[in-house]
Formats: C-alpha cells, sequence, structure tokens
C-alpha cells in the first residue's frame, strides 16, 4: 500500500501587506513593502522603530461565525481566525462540513501571546524592593490581581490560537501547538503532513500566527542585535541577500492552510491547489546564538523533503529544468542567515544551485517569526498556480560572496511545478517542505 | 515502508520533580504516600489563594552539578524550565546507558549516531524571572515611579544581558538538550500546556515509527512556581484557596468530594524512547514498550478551555485513540495515571471520561495519582506521569493514595502501596486549552 497523498484545498493570510490572498499576492509581486513606523507602542526610542505592522481595517470578527465566541481572543488568534476563515472558506468545508469532527485536527505553530506590558510593568515596578535588589511577593499579588485581567492571561498561552480555531471550526482531532522560532509553521505543516500521511486524521488545518511586536519582543531581538537598525526609509530597511543587510524587519500576522488527504479531498469534490509531497526536519545541535557555519542541519533537511518527494537534487526533470523550480527562502535579511542558507543550497543542488531561483518575502512582509513558514509556504502555492515568482526587494547592492539567483527587485514569469519551502530557527531546528504542482 | 510503525520502547525515565532528580526518588516519596507539596522558599506567595506549591528545593538539583564542566557556562542563560529539562534529559541518558557527546568520549563513540538521534521536549509559557527583569525595567522609572517607555528604548534595555531573550523562547529546552547530547535528527517544541509531554512523547513514537530517528529524548519541563505562573493558575482557577495553617500535605485532594483545587508545581521528565529493533540490536534493556498514542482536542463552551467541558468527552477520545494504535481493549488496562491535579471541574471531567471508556468497570481500575507529590508542573506533567507509570510496570507495584475518594465512582481513595499484576497501563493529560493527549505503556516483554 502507497501512503496516501497529501493536498492543500485552501489558504489564507493575514499580513502586513493585507489580509485577503489575493491583494497580498499582488503587491508580493510588485515588490510593495509593509513596512512603517511602529504604532502598536512608543518605539520612537528604540532601536529599532519600524515593522511591517498588520494594519487597522484588520477586523478578525468579520471572518468569523459568531464574534461573541471570541470576544476575548488575543492579536495571535484574530490573525489565526481570520487566516484560517479564509482558507476554510475556499476549501469550501464552511458549505459542507466534514461528518467525524474527531478526523479533523489542528497542527499550528502559533507563538506566545502578548504580554499586557503596561499592566506588567507597573505590577513589577509596584513591587520592586531597590534597596534589596528584589520584587515583594505579597504586593506584586495585590497590584498584579487587582490590574490584569484574567482572560487576557489565559490568552497568552501558545495554544489559545489553537483553541479558538478548534472552537469555529469544530475540530476534535490530533490537535498540537509546537514553538520552534522561525521554523515554527513550516514544522507545523510538516507535522500535519506526517499525520494525514499516517491516516490519524482526514483534514488538518495548519499554518502559524504571531506578533513580537511589541516592547519585550522587541527589546529582546534588539538586545540580540538581531534587527535591522537601520536610518531612513523603513521599506527599504530589509535587505537580505544584499551585502549592506544588517538584521531582520519585524513583520506580524498569519498563514493558515486546509490539508487533506487526496482520497478525502476528491470524494467530496475539492478543487486541490497544490501537493505537500515533502517534509524534512532536523537540529543544528550546534550553539544557542549561531547557526552550524556550513550549513549542515538545513542541508539535512533539504535533502530528507527532496528524498520524500522523490526528488535527486542532481537531476534535472524531464524538461532538463533543475529538480526545484523555486525555493522560499528563509532569507532574514541578517548576516549569518544569509550566507549560511546560500552555503547550504549549494551543498544540496551542488552546481545546479545557481538556476535555482531563491527570493525572500521577508524583504516586503518583514519577519513573522513563529508564522513565516506558513506565509511563506502559501506564496510557493501562488507561484506554481500563477507562474510567477516574487521578488527579493532592496537588493540593490548583491553581497559578492552570495552568488545565487535571488529574483531581485523584480517578480518575474517562470514556469514553476515544484517548490521548496525553508525555514531556520533560533535554537536550532530546521524544517524545509516540497510543495509540488497537482496532478490528478 | 517498511520503517513505518516499528515498535518503540523505553530504555530510560529521567523524571524531576520536587522529590529530586531521577525515578527512585518519587518513587519511593509515591510508595510511602508523602506530599511534595509546602512553603515557596523564592516569594511571599501569601498574597494568593494558595500559599503553598510543589517546589523542587535549590539541596536536591543544582544543574552545575549535573552538566559536564564544559557545558557549565551555558547554565548562566538558562530559566528554570531549561535546567529542569536539561538535568532530567542527564538522569535519562544515564538511565538508559547511552554514552553521548556530553560523556566526551575518549574515543568520540557514540552510542547511537548524532543523525538518528531526536528530540522532542514540551514546554510551557515560560515567564521572566521577575528580579532580574524588573531590576532592570527600574532603570527607566520616570519621577512618579511610572514607566518610562522612551528611556527604556534609548538606554534601559541595555541593562538586560544581550543573550536575555533566550531564556525564555520555549524551544530553548530542547536547544541546550540537543546541544549537550548531539541530537541532530527532527526536534520539536510542543506547547499545549500540561498535555505537551505526552504530545511530544507520541510525536516522537511516530518519528522513530517511520524511520525518522532511531531514538529521541523525549518529555517536557515546567516550572509554574513563580508570580507571573502563579497569578495565570490562580486566573485559571486551579488554585486551592487555602490558607498557611493549613496542613500543606491535605491541600491537593485528587477527585475527592471536599476536593478545594490545586497548587503551582515545577517538574518534568525525559524518556529514552528507542525502536524496539535498534534498542535490542545494541543490547539495551527496555523498561517497557510504548504500545499506543492517541490525541484529541475537547470542544470548550469557554473558548480558551479553563472549563473542560464536563462530558469528558474530548479526554475520552485520546483515551480511545491510544488505546486502539495498541490494539488493547479497555477491559486489558490495569492501572491509570490521570491528571487529576485536585481541581473539581477538570476533575470532573476526567472523571466522566473515565468512567465513558471503562464503564461498568471504572470503579475497579486503579488510579495512580501523583499530584500530590507534583502539583501541577504544566508542561512537564505528563513525563512524570509516563515515568510513574513505567517504574510500575517495571516493578509490578502501585504507589500509595492519600487525600482521594471514591465519591466520583471511581478507584481515587487512599490506599497504601501494594503489588499488582501489571501489564498495561495507561496515562494521559488534558491541557487548559481543550488539547488531549494518552499513551498506552505494556509490560516489556
Amino acid at each position: 500500500m502507497s501512503e496516501p497523498r497529501i493536498v492543500v484545498t485552501g489558504i489564507g493570510w493575514v499580513t502586513g501587506l493585507g489580509h485577503s490572498i489575493e491583494s497580498v499576492w499582488k503587491r508580493l509581486l510588485a515588490a510593495d513593502s509593509g513596512m512603517e513606523p511602529t504604532t502598536r507602542f512608543d518605539a520612537r526610542t528604540f532601536p529599532t522603530s519600524f515593522a511591517a505592522e498588520v494594519k487597522k481595517d484588520f477586523d478578525f470578527r468579520t471572518f468569523v461565525k459568531d464574534p461573541a465566541v471570541h470576544a476575548t481572543a488575543g492579536l495571535n488568534s484574530q490573525f489565526a481566525l481570520g487566516a484560517a476563515s479564509q482558507a476554510w472558506k475556499q476549501s469550501g468545508l464552511d458549505v459542507k462540513p466534514p461528518k467525524d469532527p474527531r478526523r479533523v485536527g489542528l497542527y499550528l505553530g502559533a507563538g506566545e501571546g502578548v504580554l499586557d506590558f503596561d499592566n506588567y510593568v507597573a505590577t513589577m515596578l509596584h513591587a520592586w524592593d531597590g534597596a534589596a535588589g528584589k520584587v515583594d511577593g505579597v504586593k506584586w499579588a495585590a497590584r498584579g490581581l487587582a490590574c490584569m485581567d484574567r482572560l487576557k492571561e489565559i490568552e497568552q498561552e501558545p495554544n489559545m490560537p489553537l483553541a479558538h480555531l478548534a472552537r469555529e471550526f469544530n475540530c476534535r482531532g490530533p490537535a498540537y501547538n509546537c514553538l520552534t522560532a522561525c521554523a515554527a509553521s513550516t514544522q507545523a505543516i510538516g507535522e500535519a503532513f506526517s499525520i494525514l500521511r499516517r491516516g490519524d486524521a482526514d483534514v488538518m488545518i495548519s499554518g502559524g500566527t504571531h506578533t513580537m511586536i511589541h516592547p519585550l519582543g522587541v527589546t529582546g531581538f534588539n538586545r540580540l542585535t538581531a534587527l535591522s537598525e537601520r536610518k531612513g526609509d523603513p521599506t527599504e530597511a530589509s535587505r537580505p541577500f544584499s551585502v549592506d543587510r544588517g538584521g531582520f524587519v519585524m513583520g506580524e500576522g498569519s498563514g493558515m492552510v486546509i490539508l487533506e488527504t487526496l482520497e478525502h479531498a476528491m470524494a467530496r469534490g475539492a478543487t486541490p491547489l497544490a501537493e505537500v509531497t515533502g517534509y524534512g526536519s532536523s537540529c543544528d545541535a550546534y550553539r544557542i546564538t549561531d547557526i552550524q557555519p556550513e550549513g549542515r542541519g538545513a542541508a539535512v533537511a533539504m535533502l530528507e523533503a527532496l528524498r520524500q518527494a522523490g526528488i535527486d537534487p542532481h537531476a534535472r526533470d524531464a524538461q532538463g529544468r533543475p529538480p526545484i523550480q523555486y525555493i522560499s527562502a528563509h532569507g532574514t535579511g541578517t548576516k549569518e542567515n544569509d550566507s549560511i542558507e546560500t552555503k547550504a543550497v549549494k551543498r544540496v543542488f551542488g552546481d545546479m544551485a545557481k538556476e535555482i531561483p531563491m527570493s525572500s518575502i521577508k524583504s516586503m512582509m518583514g519577519h513573522l517569526i513563529a508564522a513565516a513558514g506558513s506565509v511563506e509556504f502559501i506564496t510557493c502555492v501562488l507561484a506554481i498556480r500563477d507562474g510567477m515568482l516574487p521578488p527579493t526587494r532592496n537588493l540593490k547592492n548583491p553581497d559578492p560572496e552570495l552568488d545565487l539567483d535571488y529574483v531581485p527587485n523584480q517578480a518575474r514569469a517562470a514556469k514553476v511545478d515544484v517548490c521548496l519551502s525553508n525555514n531556520f530557527g533560533f535554537g536550532g531546528q530546521n524544517d524545509a517542505l516540497v510543495v509540488t504542482r497537482f496532478r490528478g | 515502508m517498511p520503517r513505518q510503525n516499528r515498535r518503540v520502547v523505553i530504555t530510560g525515565i529521567g523524571p524531576i520533580a520536587p522529590t529530586g532528580l531521577g525515578i527512585d526518588a518519587i518513587w519511593s516519596a509515591l510508595l510511602e504516600g508523602r506530599s511534595g507539596v509546602g512553603p515557596c522558599s523564592i516569594f511571599d506567595i501569601s498574597g494568593f489563594r494558595c500559599p503553598f506549591v510543589a517546589q523542587l528545593p535549590a539541596d536536591r538539583f543544582d544543574v552545575k552539578q549535573v552538566v559536564p564542566k564544559s557545558y557549565r557556562k551555558a547554565t548562566k542563560v538558562m530559566s528554570r524550565d531549561i535546567e529542569l529539562a536539561v538535568g532530567a534529559a542527564y538522569e535519562a541518558v544515564r538511565a538508559a546507558g547511552l554514552i553521548t557527546k556530553a560523556h566526551e568520549p575518549a574515543d568520540g563513540k557514540v552510542t547511537i549516531p548524532a543523525d538518528r538521534m531526536g528530540c522532542h521536549i514540551g514546554a510551557g509559557l515560560i515567564a521572566a524571572e521577575e528580579n532580574e527583569l524588573t531590576a532592570a525595567l527600574a532603570t527607566s522609572r520616570k519621577a512618579d515611579g511610572g514607566f518610562d517607555i522612551a528611556a527604556w528604548g534609548a538606554t534601559g534595555m541595555q541593562n538586560l544581558t544581550p543573550l536575555w531573550m533566550l531564556k525564555y523562547l520555549p524551544n530553548m529546552l530542547a536547544c541546550h538538550v540537543t546541544i549537550c547530547h548531539d541530537c541532530q535528527g527532527p526536534s520539536n517544541t510542543i506547547t499545549c500546556g500540561e498535555a505537551s509531554a505526552l504530545l511530544s512523547v507520541g510525536e516522537s513514537m511516530r518519528v522513530i515509527g517511520r524511520g525518522a530517528a532511531d531514538a529521541c529524548l523525549s518529555g517536557g519541563a515546567e516550572s509554574k512556581v513563580n508570580l507571573m505562573a502563579i497569578l495565570r493558575q490562580q486566573f485559571a482557577g486551579r488554585l486551592a484557596q487555602a490558607t498557611a495553617s493549613d496542613d500543606p500535605a491535605r491541600i491537593v485532594r485528587p477527585f475527592a468530594k471536599d476536593a478545594i483545587g490545586g497548587v503551582a508545581g515545577e517538574g518534568g521528565g525525559i524518556l529514552v524512547l528507542e525502536a524496539a529493533e535498534t534498542a535490542k540490536a545494541r543490547g539495551a534493556t527496555a523498561l517497557a514498550e510504548l504500545a499506543g498514542f492517541g490525541a484529541s482536542q475537547s470542544f470548550c463552551a469557554d473558548t480558551v478551555g479553563a472549563d473542560p467541558g464536563r462530558d469528558g468527552e474530548g479526554i475520552a477520545d485520546a483515551m480511545r485513540a491510544a488505546l486502539d494504535d495498541a490494539g488493547v481493549k479497555p477491559d486489558q488496562v490495569d492501572a491509570v495515571v490521570p491528571f487529576g491535579c485536585g481541581a473539581p471541574a477538570l476533575d470532573a471531567a476526567e472523571a466522566a471520561a473515565i468512567r465513558g471508556v471503562f464503564g461498568a468497570r471504572a470503579a475497579q481500575v486503579p488510579l495512580v495519582t501523583i499530584s500530590t507529590v507534583t502539583g501541577n508542573c504544566g508542561a512537564g506533567f505528563g513525563a512524570v506521569a509516563a515515568s510513574v507509570a513505567v517504574q510500575a510496570l517495571r516493578t509490578g507495584m502501585l504507589p500509595a493514595r492519600v487525600n482521594g475518594d471514591a465519591s466520583q465512582g471511581l478507584d481515587a481513595a487512599p490506599v497504601a502501596a501494594r503489588k499488582a499484576d501489571l501489564k498495561t497501563v495507561v496515562v494521559y493529560t488534558p491541557s487548559l486549552g481543550g488539547q488531549n493527549a494518552a499513551i498506552v505503556l505494556r509490560r516489556a516483554s
């Protein structure tokens, strides 16, 4: 018995470039940027004071069945509900829901929720005993219990987007949230794919949702010097693969997909948008702060995804093309990532690497952290659908040491049948997915 | 697919709980019915509902004494949750008789090749260490005592160590463990509250089953013994109402009619899971077989799952899926290790689930309640519970039970430790949020 084929039947996203599939895709192909001065908090004095925020016209209540049910939803849950509702609708499951909710599962890569910063800090400072260098527990409890909100606190748990989606779409099957930093939602889609292949569910909602555009999120990344601190026009700050790249720019939002077994999709007359054919996962086990310098782990993940898809990275396809026609790069725009990712891709594809277009949509949408992989996976689905490759924006000063085809500055038409989507997380997790044009 | 669904065994267990590191400490406490609940030594928590916690004291565990000298420096960037996971992983590896990179073998030889070793560790929402963060925040206070975010952005944040955030990313548990033991295979961090550890064990089982690894370090760890986590436990309705004059050993009463709630705990564990065939080839002793796994989502009326749904259907679904996966019928189950944190609403849902799965036999299936020792250690709980289940299967003993009763129609009343012919044990955990995970463990053949 061969393993079941797994197809994508719905996609949806909420990002700094908009919150419908077509509007965001159009802007990506126009090399448009979502970066603006930060508004979620007063970041004016922070080393980084810009981000690609989801704009104020996004209202999750217009996407869900009964907004009252989700009245307390935190930002991550709101983004997730918006994105998953689009995907669910596209899949047709809103009209004819699955018969057995126990066969519908969830695997998300959602981030931790946003801290109730003002009340948190007020509590901390109120309870601070400077002389003792210690927080007074009794004062802390009194203030914290008085000013923090019960549901706002519970909603910060990283499994809450999962709870909201389960409720909205009546999912009672296997339900997971993983949080492997920037690799989380690629890993989530890969594990959802594995659950379906094993036959433990018929349908999986998968993807990611995250915002770290809040004071301690930006503080944390600024202290790590991972963010771009470029002065001037924020739309020029994210510069993947450029010689003058200086770190990533934070984005926020969610990408959600509906995955199902081909058999289930066909039985209900759904239209597959693409097929997932391979998933690879590995761990650097190297250092807490650095990526393995030769891209060992990244290459292992890509090779395993290709192996599952039955692709020899060194063999051309029947049309004489490289076996992969587009790579959605992790491409954060940090010195380290872009150079090691380039090395890893060369390690996998050898001389053919230079013929494979590889771009970073983080140059336009910013880095959605845990949700990054989900929106990049969706980009692969759309590249196959429309035969268009999104560009890497701001690539005006190429790094002479980075010599792959990064699709600089302008979208490009190309026949794409097989894509690779890569994400690598702080902490060493590497994940890769192969997305293939669906052929019945 | 010759490697799909390979059998998986457990060859090492490394629980960590208020009793200390390793199975012996918690097992003897459970046999004797000793409590792990007491006052909190870190903060005065008398302003919360419950003045007691299940805390692992410093004299029973010091991560610096566990890691090799070469890794001691890295303990500076470990939050409490990371320390617990790192300690547990060393213990599990030791118990399994594995040589890993951590042992710095002179000939460089390790038992399992790095690329065949995976790692799945459940983690919680890690709270920033209050004193460290507040000392930095306090540098950016306005004259009126309020917080000056402009000063913080300009200079204040520099009072935090550059690596500050890396203490609190949930995947840093697995990050440190994979570095210590050089696990280069599939690795994941599952963050589904109290279900996290068993979901991680289940994912390891699938990864080994499909041949993506031969062994995994698997489990979870969390400390809820900090102000933020205690506050959230209180908000979630999980904490007992008690005063300092109450007997701490009597606070947690799993499944009892007079249950008053739980206590915040800290702990977890790592298990070494291996493909049965590769474990056998290296001459390892299987402590138990991991025979089945199931996961589900409850329908939660309040969306966030603080109220788990009194019918317990979701919890029952996970148990049924695990039993089905193992090819075991409910009447073949010899004992169950429940979550049973002592919070009445959740206990009631669990009781309904047990009655639903075991039917007329529910009152005869012995429950192994451990929350009187562990409290609610969140993402770590399932790993302690699984370790205890393995030990029960190995020794043919059921631990003592304290504080419970039979009011839910379950075998939950106080009883002394006793011998039992155990072949099959079920462990399950429901989470705040509604995710449920269950495993079926079988006595090693």
